[in-house]
């Protein structure tokens, strides 16, 4: 088991013959995943990277039976490139793209809500599988496969989660990058739950950051629901207020957002939270041993 | 990208929102210039001099003056154009005044009070969509209202795939205790208001306050207009509104080179790949017992010139006591940021402050030897822990 992603996933690439759907798609395949094929419209009929390229991910479903995607379209076309996934009946979509119009996001999310798939992203990492599939743009060969699953708002955070756990004789069930902007598909409570119910997972990672309120969500679901140890770390105790969110934002945003409320909700909600980023690993080995 | 009152009055007007006409100025004799136009277009005869800086609370801080004659007009203007504007928003020295908004004056007396209302549109992260909030709490911090009189606030939450819906508008007008002529007039101002928001891209509007004039009509009085600036590229023309003269002049720099920089006022400054990641090494800059200098995210392609870049900034704050340079190669090579790093050490000649690198990832064990072997004053790092260790070895 695990969760999202496996070794029978049967993974697309949207955006598979720009630069970095090129690049990271040989880095998938290299790492074992089965990546049944891309779509790039306008070059359906070709081959890349010994797979096939359609025009429409509509198209490659029915040809491969294509049940993931991870989108690599530039920002401009992500919201259509996820939208066209979800209408295809893709149920895992992997959206790594940085920088889409916070409006677009909007409606993705409001058209997505009504169909049957989950969405990861965007501004995203990936998803990861350890020994099995590698759903995004994490360097597979910090990953063991074992028992511990990750949530995380982060890239390079997520990497660094994932390194000590290695380091620290264990190993990752899946890793899940849920991404940093302020909409997104899948959020923390979501991950949680996902790896709550998975059966090889025996210990959480779960890794914030200062903004917006998803962290005291899933705490708190955590509270009434955790069967697990779960760390958790939040970044941005240091950070500046008030620069990325603006002074209406805030008022909505509610009093949980700084790192300080944050933990101190985790706190409560029994989180073993960790105040330095370098014990995270440790702190998760001390709970498993 | 936040714009000045003026320049987002301009756009809530292209939409059809009514707002307090006005005209920018650079000097006094402009103000007075424009203060005539309005006259001729609004009959008012009296006008709002207004300071324009990206911060709040400008009246408080003696930037927003109502003048009731052209020689009013000159003399105020000279005093706001070129003062140091102190609110409590902008930093401790106040914000450089280069511009004016002269407005028409829009609180005349009438028939009935003139009001004043609050009206936002944000994202609500939580629920994904657009909201309005408003109240009848107006030109007051809204932020105390919300502590005070929270059931004074209103919030209304708007269907992407339909779009803002009449009924919608007139709650809105309902709840604000509008009736008449009034009440329709808040609801195309309303209407519009979405309309603008959606239409421009923004992530956010802050009207405060929305004045309900002696003669019933509803105008944007004030303006903040913050702009997605993941959506520049489809509006080329409020692109070229940006005022660089409002943002710190480092951040601007190593914005064009493409690193994420924000000013700190601590003693360490730090160079990271990844935004989490860079949060999370300024706190282990505070336990570690040193306080950040900076944010600074890399990016993913740390090469020489970007590092070269990214030191000299940071080497520029004369408080920076050591740096911290911390990068998870994931699929860049470590040893290739190692080589970066020597090269833009060597680049820049004497570097005083110690320096510590931290590299982790591929090839990390062959970028450590490459940074020993480099004879510079620089203590490398493979643990985040060992990194922690060294910035609390070198500040003792």
């Amino acid at each position: 088991m695990s969760v999202l992603v496996n070794k029978d996933s049967k993974i697309i690439v949207q955006g598979f013959t720009g630069g970095e759907g090129t690049f990271h798609a040989g880095q998938m395949i290299e790492y074992g995943t089965n990546v049944v094929g891309g779509v790039t419209p306008g070059k359906g009929g070709q081959t890349h990277l010994d797979r096939p390229v359609f025009n429409t991910v509509a198209e490659a479903v029915e040809k491969t039976g294509a049940d993931v995607s991870i989108i690599f379209v530039p920002p401009a076309f992500a919201a259509d490139a996820i939208m066209e996934a979800a209408d295809a009946g893709i149920k895992v979509i992997v959206t790594i793209t940085e920088g889409i119009p916070v409006n677009d996001m909007v409606k993705v999310k409001s058209y997505i809500d009504q169909r049957d798939c989950t969405l990861i992203g965007p501004n995203c990492p990936g998803v990861m599988t350890a020994g099995e599939a590698k759903v995004g743009i994490m360097p597979g060969f910090i990953f063991n496969k074992g028992t511990v699953g990750i949530v995380s708002k982060s890239g390079t955070l997520t990497y660094e989660a994932v390194d000590q756990i290695t380091k620290a004789g264990l190993g990752q069930t899946t890793a899940i990058g849920i991404g940093g902007d302020p909409i997104i598909g899948t959020t923390t409570k979501e991950a949680v739950q996902m790896l709550m119910n998975d059966p090889e997972t025996e210990g959480i990672i779960m890794i914030g950051e200062i903004g917006g309120n998803l962290e005291a969500e899933a705490a708190r679901w955590i509270k009434e629901n955790g069967t697990k140890p779960v760390v958790g770390f939040i970044a941005g105790e240091t950070a500046p207020k008030g620069r990325t969110m603006g002074h209406a934002g805030a008022i909505v945003g509610g009093a949980e957002d700084t790192a300080e409320a944050k933990k101190a909700i985790m706190r409560e909600c029994g989180i073993h939270v960790v105040d330095s980023p370098a014990h995270i690993g440790a702190k998760m080995a001390e709970l498993l041993a | 990208m936040n714009l000045h009152e003026y320049q987002g009055k301009s756009i809530l007007a292209s939409y059809g929102v009514a707002i307090q006409r006005g005209l920018v100025a650079d000097t006094p004799e402009e103000a007075v210039e424009a203060a005539k136009k309005i006259n001729e277009e609004t009959g008012s005869e009296w006008f709002v001099v207004k300071a324009q800086i990206h911060a709040g609370g400008r009246g408080k801080g003696g930037g927003v003056k109502l003048a009731k004659s052209y020689d009013d007009v000159n003399s105020i203007s000279s005093d706001i154009i070129g003062m140091q504007l102190i609110t409590p928003q902008t930093p401790p020295t106040g914000k450089k005044v280069n511009k004016v908004l002269v407005a028409e004056d829009v609180y005349y007396p009438g028939e009935s009070e003139p009001s004043e209302i609050y009206m936002s549109v944000l994202l609500d992260r939580a629920k994904g969509r657009v909201t309005i909030m408003y109240s009848t709490e107006g030109g007051m911090d809204i932020e105390a209202v919300a502590e005070k009189t929270p059931h004074l606030i209103f919030k209304e939450e708007i269907d992407p795939a339909v779009g803002i819906q009449g009924f919608q508008c007139r709650k809105i007008a309902f709840n604000l205790g509008l009736s008449g002529k009034a009440f329709k007039e808040m609801t195309k101002f309303v209407a519009n208001l979405y309309k603008a928001y959606i239409g421009c891209d923004a992530s956010l509007f802050e009207i405060n306050p929305v004045l309900k004039t002696s003669d019933d009509r509803i105008i944007a009085v004030d303006s903040k207009v913050t702009l997605d600036a993941n959506a520049l590229y489809r509006h080329p023309d409020y692109a070229e509104m940006r005022d660089l003269t409002e943002e710190d002049p480092t951040e601007v720099e190593a914005g064009a080179v493409g690193l994420n920089y924000v000013q700190l006022d601590g003693n360490v400054g730090c160079m990271v790949n990844g935004a989490g990641l860079a949060m999370a090494t300024m706190d282990i800059i505070k336990l570690s017992g040193g306080d950040p200098a900076n944010f600074l995210d890399v990016g993913g392609t740390a090469d020489a010139k970007r590092v070269e870049t990214a030191f000299r900034i940071i080497l520029k704050d004369t408080k920076v006591k050591a740096i911290l340079v911390n990068i998870f190669g994931g699929i860049v090579r470590c040893d290739r940021v190692a080589q970066g790093i020597v090269d833009a050490y060597n680049n820049i000649g004497d570097i005083n402050v110690p320096i510590i690198v931290r590299l982790q990832g591929t090839n990390a064990e062959e970028a450590k030897k490459l940074i020993d072997e480099s004879g510079l004053k620089v203590h490398s790092a493979v643990l985040l822990q060992e990194a922690a260790d060294k910035v609390k070895e070198v500040l003792a």
